[in-house]
């Protein structure tokens, strides 16, 4: 897994409530057997009409963004448990998302990927969504050892929470499985106890 | 110490929990399907690992099978290519596949509680949200994502924190016409498509107790549309005889065994939960979505509310979804005229469901501008539906029943719904492009949708039990 310490960025502002996983990446687009290549079909009906001619209304079309930092309404990721997903959103070149609500599914397959999640309040995100209107170039600056996010035009700051456990896989690249097969013992030991 | 169901099933299956870091939790049944699965098999290879308990793993194809011709290779080329994937991974890995052609093949939550590898006390996950079905059982249930199905094919365990749990009480006696179905779409309706995000919901009151097996998985199949980790229900004498004789249930001795454990999974009568939540039965109607999640649902002789009375900051994304579908604030559906009507998908394809449909639309015909699909959630519902002649109402009915796999509730396989057109439909997701690009999803018990084929239109089927 990619390792992450830090990010400064502009932003991709989507200001849409639930976004679900079938508008992420629709199921159609799910029949690949490999992770890559999903950030090309990323929000796809949202960004091409049905003869594939993009959508010049929409965000991702827009070339005045091109941040690494995606900023969504609340209850991101409902739905599916399709990592396909998280994959697409990385895969376009988002390092981390930001909403004030994540699906539970969507946040766990976010960390195991090394795409950072962050929970902030209603008041951050529209704070965030302000300074973008005022400059479409605002940048944010993720610290994830400090666990905080500022908005580098106003100096407006946020804590975030995230896992010990998971911020030590992201800053250290490493993942679950690396975690649990040290412990393989453990697991048989279980077994024969049962 | 007293517990609740939920925290009885975890503590028996963890093998390590230390401060600071997630549980790692024992997973007996890890269930797959072709969609989720071929990364992760790929991660195995990539790490030189082998599956570490292949014999706790069950496969099926479901999300891309076609539903007519399924003997036939698969026309679309990905679709195909994906579902010889899964066969050549199992076969590899030493994984037991219910392909296509197998007597026991089918949408992968229908088929494990019928062939009683869904037991009471287990853990169960699978690449799938809808896993959540399982915890019908009295079973801990949940969908992963992939890297978590890789991580369950080499240490048969997950890490997991450990869920907060709600306790759903829904007490009293449901009206004629109203189903589970109902039940699930008028809570996710009250609490919304993110008010259960973070729990495990245990279900409980005399409504819920009253259940059938099948009602109980069309419950907890959509705990997830309230962004829950998981639903069960405590396992009782319903559960028991659903369970007793099915192919992998146990059986002798070893039922026995099985039974008097089973027997002490419930919640303490004065277990904690974190949060607690009452509905009375007498208060659902039938019920129908009128947007583009779950949440948006309403009793089906109600209006669709109106943008200005959402909160400030949902109204932009409340208005997109009311375009989309092509309603108005403040209007009814009742008589709206609708496209297509599909029985089926992983939350209504049970036999329950299409005995249900049958006797309703028995001696009556579908109305003409509607296309109608009735897709059995398993070979072995199939085979039970032609068993019981429920195929010979329907063909007369002008319904059309055809072979199982989720089919038109995802818009992965052949069975889509066109741009624009209305479908009325007992699957769990509404979302944009859910069934098909620009398809518009109205989501329904089997009753309900029984009641649109017949009259082409959306219909209060209480209305048509009150003529019979």
């Amino acid at each position: 897994m990619k390792k992450f310490e830090r990010l400064i960025s502009a932003i991709v502002p989507l200001n849409i409530e639930n976004i679900d996983t079938d508008q992420i990446i629709p199921a159609r687009f799910l029949k690949a057997t490999t992770r890559e290549g999903f950030g090309e079909n990323l929000f796809r009906d949202w960004r091409y009409n049905g003869d594939n001619t993009p959508k010049p209304d929409f965000v991702l079309n827009d070339p005045t963004y091109n941040g690494q930092i995606l900023v969504a309404g609340k209850n991101f990721g409902c739905g599916s448990s399709r990592e396909h997903a998280a994959w697409a959103i990385q895969d376009a070149g988002f390092d981390v998302v930001i909403s004030s609500f994540f699906a539970d599914i969507f946040k766990g397959n976010a960390l195991n990927n090394g795409l950072l999640p962050i929970q902030v309040s209603d008041d951050f995100l529209s704070a965030i969504y302000t300074a973008v209107s005022k400059n479409h170039k605002a940048q944010l600056d993720v610290d994830l050892e400090n666990q905080t996010v500022t908005i580098k035009d106003t100096g407006e700051k946020a804590d975030f929470e995230i896992n010990a456990y998971k911020k030590s896989c992201l800053i250290n690249g490493y993942d679950d499985i690396d975690f649990i097969l040290n412990q393989k013992h453990l697991i048989e030991e279980f077994e024969q106890a049962k | 110490m007293s517990k609740t169901l939920v925290e009885k099933i975890w503590d028996a299956h963890v093998v390590k929990s230390e401060p600071g870091f997630p549980d790692i939790l024992y997973i007996d049944t890890h269930l797959i399907h072709e969609v989720t699965s071929p990364q992760a098999f790929d991660g195995l290879r990539k790490r030189g690992l082998p599956v570490f308990r292949p014999q706790q793993t069950v496969a099926t194809a479901d999300h891309n099978v076609p539903t007519i011709d399924q003997l036939l290779p698969i026309k679309e080329e990905l679709s195909r290519y994906q579902v010889d994937m899964l066969t050549k991974n199992c076969a590899e890995f030493g994984i037991e596949l219910y392909g296509l052609g197998h007597p026991f093949q089918g949408i992968v939550h229908v088929i494990g509680p019928e062939l009683g590898i869904t037991l009471p006390g287990k853990t169960m996950v699978c690449g799938d949200s809808h896993t959540s079905t399982h915890g019908a059982f009295g079973a801990i249930a949940f969908g992963i994502g992939t890297s978590q199905v890789e991580q369950v094919f080499a240490t048969q365990c997950l890490l997991q924190q450990k869920p907060k749990t709600m306790k759903i009480e829904v007490n009293g006696t449901l009206g004629k016409g109203v189903s589970a179905k109902d039940i699930i779409l008028y809570i996710i309706s009250k609490i919304s498509a993110a008010g259960g995000t973070g729990y495990f919901i245990e279900y409980a009151g005399s409504a819920i107790e009253a259940l059938s097996m099948e009602a109980r998985m069309t419950i907890c199949n959509m705990s997830i549309e309230m962004g829950a980790r998981g639903g069960l229900i405590a396992p009782d004498q319903t559960t028991f005889d659903y369970v007793k004789g099915r192919e992998f249930a146990p059986a002798g001795a070893e039922w026995d065994k099985a039974l008097s454990y089973w027997k002490t999974l419930y919640s303490d009568a004065d277990a904690k939960f974190d949060s607690v939540l009452t509905f009375k039965a007498e208060d659902i109607a039938p019920m129908i979505t009128y947007g583009t999640n779950p949440g948006m649902g309403m009793g089906i002789q109600e209006n669709i509310p109106s943008t200005t009375s959402q909160p400030d900051k949902e109204q932009l994304s409340y208005q997109k979804a009311l375009d989309y579908m092509g309603f108005e604030d403040d209007s009814s559906l009742i008589g709206k005229p609708v496209d297509y009507v599909f029985i089926g998908s992983c939350t209504n394809s049970r036999i329950e469901d299409l005995r249900e449909v049958a006797e309703f639309v028995k001696g009556k015909q579908k109305a003409e501008n509607v296309t109608v699909w009735i897709v059995p959630g398993s070979k072995q519902v199939e085979q039970q539906a032609k068993n019981e002649g429920l195929d010979r109402i329907f063909e007369q009915a002008g319904f059309q029943l055809r072979e199982p796999g989720c089919s038109a509730c995802l818009g992965m396989n052949e069975d889509k719904i066109p741009a624009g057109k209305y479908c009325v439909s007992t699957s769990n997701r509404n979302f944009e492009g859910r069934q098909g690009p620009d398809a518009r999803t109205l989501l329904v018990s089997p009753l309900t949708a029984a009641a649109a084929a017949v009259t082409g239109r959306i219909t209060d089927v209480r209305e048509m039990l009150t003529e019979a």
